[in-house]
């Protein structure tokens, strides 16, 4: 069994819970051990790398040393705003200078190496897709779905080193695994908008309505995201964005985690389905019922 | 039309943007790709390959009192996209922190926002989003930020009432006093 330290990040407290829960739930059902990494803070998102690079360092570093404590190699995070900041991190301070200076703000100089991952690149590259397919018992055949991945998550590449940064396919195989159509979405890595959506509503609004109408183009039940900001611009903001643009979006926007869930047979109390804004009912009534395993 | 006087070009400014990046902006050639990428330039008042252009230029006030390098999503599209491998993003990020240092915040409440996350995570050691939120509005006195969305997102119990404190959150107070202290640029 593959075994990795795990930084679940701030929003899976709170408004991405069932991303934390369902991401948890579904390493559980696919053999993959994840260890919280003790007493994590936060890695500072994007508002700490507007302020300052050694500070926002700081504030991933003390986390790369907790998960370094663990002994385990790759510290994984389903978040990649987070996963963002944990990978600038580690790979600035391989200068030395630059290590010095951020360890010169914390308590305990940041020691060792971990390597940080998404829990997307975990699944795919430890767990792998077939892996993930031969466990599949309630395939989601019927469902067509948009795979979109946000921007930063494999962006630029020769940091993230992960997938492909124009065409990344890990969420649209595991979504083909899990037995769901996936219609090709030319915007998978637009940005949403990221994190305007308190100061600058308007450019959400934008940015996500340009998501939501090429996904409703495509004649999609509903998107998949593997990103919380990603989900919360399209999903909690999606009646934001119909009044804005006077549109009528009626899409569900899932976390891969919850759909993958379903098609494992996680029981449906950990995925959190009923935390979506946009009722997800229509969509999920398109799955037909898997055929019985023997 | 706003003109740019070439005869100022202010030396430092653009030695110090090339040190605290530590890209070389003379390679800038402005093909435009990284504006081509953006998805941000519909709300821009210099689009990145002119602020990159007004770096090399030396135009410290026209670059530090834009609203572009405010508005910049650090979506790395144009980072990801430049042929001579320059970090844009990175360029725009290291822009918005000398603009801070100078005292400028030509999108106001950007920065209320910023500063409102980082004092929840000074505080707690993580964000405390209800928190965060109140700080925000108490700060930029718009008080009906995202009041539609409250009650949805308190109905499905996607905003706590109360932080989740760290049990080490005064090392990442100490963080924070540090770098205040040291003032640290990189």
């Amino acid at each position: 069994m593959s075994k990795v330290a795990y930084y679940p990040g701030c929003s899976g407290q709170g408004t991405s819970l069932e991303y934390d829960r369902s991401t948890r739930a579904v390493c559980a059902a696919v053999g993959l051990e994840l260890v919280d990494v003790p007493d994590w803070s936060c890695c500072g998102s994007s508002p700490a790398h507007t302020v300052n690079h050694v500070l926002s360092a700081a504030l991933s570093a003390r986390n790369l040393d907790l998960a370094h404590s663990l002994g385990l190699d790759v510290v994984a995070t389903p978040c990649p705003s987070c996963l963002t900041n944990l990978r600038n991190a580690a790979l600035e301070m391989e200068d030395e200078a630059f290590r010095d200076t951020v360890n010169a703000l914390l308590d305990r100089p940041c020691a060792g190496r971990v390597d940080p991952q998404s829990v997307l690149q975990v699944l795919v590259e430890q767990v792998g897709v077939d892996e993930v397919a031969r466990r599949v018992t309630r395939p989601l055949t019927g469902l067509r779905v948009a795979c979109y991945y946000g921007c930063i998550m494999n962006r630029p590449p020769e940091r993230m080193r992960f997938d492909d940064h124009e065409n990344p396919m890990a969420m649209d195989r595991l979504m083909e695994a899990a037995g769901a159509e996936v219609a090709p979405f030319p915007l998978k890595v637009e940005c949403c908008g990221a994190s305007f959506g308190v100061p600058r509503g308007d450019i959400v609004a934008r940015l996500s309505g340009k998501l939501l109408d090429a996904a409703r183009g495509l004649g999609v039940d509903a998107v998949v995201t593997a990103c919380p900001l990603c989900q919360m611009n399209l999903d909690l903001r999606q009646s934001q964005i119909n009044a804005a643009l006077r549109e009528h979006f009626r899409i569900p926007v899932f976390y891969y985690t919850q759909l993958l869930g379903l098609a494992l047979d996680v029981p449906r109390s950990e995925l959190g389905l009923d935390r979506l804004c946009v009722d997800p009912r229509l969509a999920l009534g398109k799955i037909k019922a898997p055929a019985p395993v023997r | 039309m706003r003109i740019v006087d070439l005869a100022t070009a202010d030396q430092d400014f653009i030695a110090e943007v090339e040190a605290r990046s530590h890209q070389n902006l003379r390679t800038c050639y402005q093909c435009g790709n990284c504006t081509a990428g953006c998805p941000y330039t519909f709300v821009y008042d210099h689009s990145v390959s002119q602020v990159m252009r007004l770096i090399q230029l030396g135009q410290r006030d026209a670059v530090l009192q834009c609203k572009s390098i405010w508005l910049c999503g650090s979506c790395q599209s144009c980072t990801t996209r430049c042929p001579n491998r320059i970090d844009v993003a990175k360029v725009m990020d290291v822009c918005r922190h000398m603009a801070r240092e100078q005292g400028y915040a030509t999108e106001r409440e950007v920065k209320l926002f910023a500063d409102a996350f980082l004092r929840s995570v000074e505080r707690h050691g993580r964000a405390f989003e209800l928190g965060l939120m109140a700080d925000y509005v108490l700060h930029s006195g718009r008080v009906f930020t995202d009041a539609d969305l409250a009650p949805k997102a308190l109905a499905r119990r996607k905003l706590p009432f109360r932080p989740h404190t760290v049990v080490g959150r005064d090392q990442i107070e100490r963080i924070f006093q540090r770098f205040r202290k040291g003032g640290a640029h990189v």
